[in-house]
């Protein structure tokens, strides 16, 4: 009769947490960062149809790194759980903490209890009616939350984007310094990262509905000039 | 947060959706008390040079009492299309709300809108889940129109109690008022009308409608209750104005007192 190895368990969390950081720093980066008028999400994407980076609700944006059919897999869940409640309550009743929550939920059962940790960081980002009501909740791997402030990055090299950007964000810019602060931070490369091969979107604080818009090519490369 | 495994996986439909978490509302009719619910009445829709205009009454009725005088019955359904409802008011209202939010819900999941033929196929859906109460007499017979980007023209479908889906060229009528309605827009539709010109024959259609058919409401100058009319263009879905279309009625008002 085989007997199975002891394996300790502060062992196996590492092993799983180490597996999934891999996958994770593998992906390119994303961050999402609050400008004048909302909440902007700028990640680098070499695809132009396959999103990181959608719409959950009227006020609430997803974006997600790593493995894609998994964070894919999420951001399905999260509009449903999203119209179904609106469509139950109140469309003012949904919001991101009750999200953020939800996916902790599950990305922390996967880790705990499943063969394979999900390998993604996803992000969950509210625009309030005023700046200091914007929520941008950050979920990692294992199904910590992290209440984030101001601005966020998700994936790739995470720790040196994030400095570069602390060391020089500006609270309030234009939409179009936000776009181009974000692209230079996230230019770690020897050279910048080109227009088509970045996705951008955002969450407008004063559009009527649904603040969430997707910028076309056209104006992101606009924007970089 | 709701997940499926593969076989159970409802799409991008949001009414399967509903049915897998036990919240559809379709399918389990109550007793019948076929007078007692407000039935919601004349709406009209045409088309012109540059899309469609739709238009409908406001009023409300219970048997022979007016239970509500200011319906919308046309409704936006998202940017460019629009939805016109004539029947039980319960069931039609909870039909227009399902049909807006599959729409949105679709164009999320699955990351593009609809196409316009796609709506109107997905809202003879719903008029079909519905038959079983439409035989208990909530019946709902909606109008469907927007404006179809791939094809660059307006375009209108009238719809049956059983779902049958029937798209119309010219023009389309329904609920109580739709003979009288149906005439004047017979009467007075051409090839390429520009969308005011729509907008003056609607309101005239539903002039008539009310002054013939007690469940169809007029004008109400006295109030300010305008019926609503939009138009829909490749400029997207536009209310006129109460205060342009107090103007039309004064007009179509003085036109009547010099028959």
């Amino acid at each position: 009769m085989s007997m199975p190895f002891y394996v300790a368990p502060e062992q196996m969390m590492k092993d799983r947490a180490d597996y999934a950081r891999k996958g994770i720093a593998r992906g390119r980066a994303l961050v999402a960062m609050q400008y004048n008028d909302g909440i902007a999400l700028i990640a680098e994407n070499p695809s132009n149809t396959l999103r990181k980076i959608s719409e959950i609700y009227d006020r609430i944006a997803f974006a997600g790194v790593g493995k894609y059919n998994e964070f894919d897999q999420l951001r399905v869940a999260g509009v449903r759980a999203a119209d179904l409640k609106g469509y139950q309550f109140s469309r003012l009743d949904v919001d991101a903490r009750g999200l953020a929550n939800q996916y902790a939920q599950i990305l922390g059962q996967t880790f705990t209890h499943e063969m394979k940790p999900l390998e993604v960081e996803i992000l969950v980002a509210e625009v309030g009616l005023s700046p200091d009501r914007d929520q941008l909740f950050h979920i990692m791997y294992d199904g910590t939350v992290i209440d984030e402030h101001q601005f966020t990055v998700l994936g790739g090299d995470m720790e040196t984007i994030r400095d570069r950007m602390a060391e020089r964000f500006i609270p309030g810019s234009s939409l179009q310094d936000a776009v181009k602060f974000a692209h230079q931070a996230l230019s770690i490369g020897d050279t910048p990262i080109s227009s088509s091969e970045l996705e951008v979107a955002v969450l407008s604080r004063n559009s009527s509905r649904r603040c969430f818009t997707r910028l076309s090519e056209s104006s992101i490369t606009q924007y970089l000039i | 947060m709701p997940l499926f495994s593969f076989e159970q996986d409802p799409g991008a439909s949001f009414g399967e959706l509903l049915k897998r978490v036990g919240l559809s509302p379709f399918g389990e009719a109550g007793p019948t008390t076929e007078m007692l619910v407000p039935h919601a009445t004349t709406c009209v829709a045409l088309r012109c040079a540059d899309g469609v205009v739709m238009a409908g009454d406001r009023r409300a009725t219970s048997g022979n009492l007016i239970s509500h005088r200011e319906m919308e019955k046309v409704v936006q359904a998202d940017q460019f299309s629009g939805v016109a409802i004539a029947g039980a008011a319960g069931p039609a209202m909870e039909m227009v709300k399902l049909f807006q939010l599959q729409i949105e819900h679709y164009e999320k999941v699955e990351g593009q809108s609809l196409s316009l033929e796609g709506k109107a196929n997905q809202l003879s859906m719903f008029v079909r889940s519905n038959l079983p109460a439409a035989m208990q007499g909530f019946m709902v017979v909606p109008i469907f129109a927007g404006y179809d980007t791939l094809l660059q023209h307006g375009r209108l479908w009238n719809y049956d109690a059983t779902g049958g889906r029937y798209e119309e060229h010219d023009f389309v009528a329904t609920g109580s008022g739709m003979l009288h309605a149906g005439t004047v827009l017979r009467m007075g539709w051409k090839r390429d009308l520009t969308v005011d010109e729509g907008v003056e024959l609607t309101a005239r259609a539903l002039w008539e409608a009310s002054d013939a058919d007690s469940a169809t409401g007029g004008p109400d100058a006295l109030r300010g209750i305008y019926p609503v009319i939009a138009s829909i263009t490749s400029n997207g879905f536009t209310r006129v104005s109460d205060a342009q279309l107090k103007i039309t009625y004064e007009a179509i008002a003085k036109g009547v007192g010099q028959r």
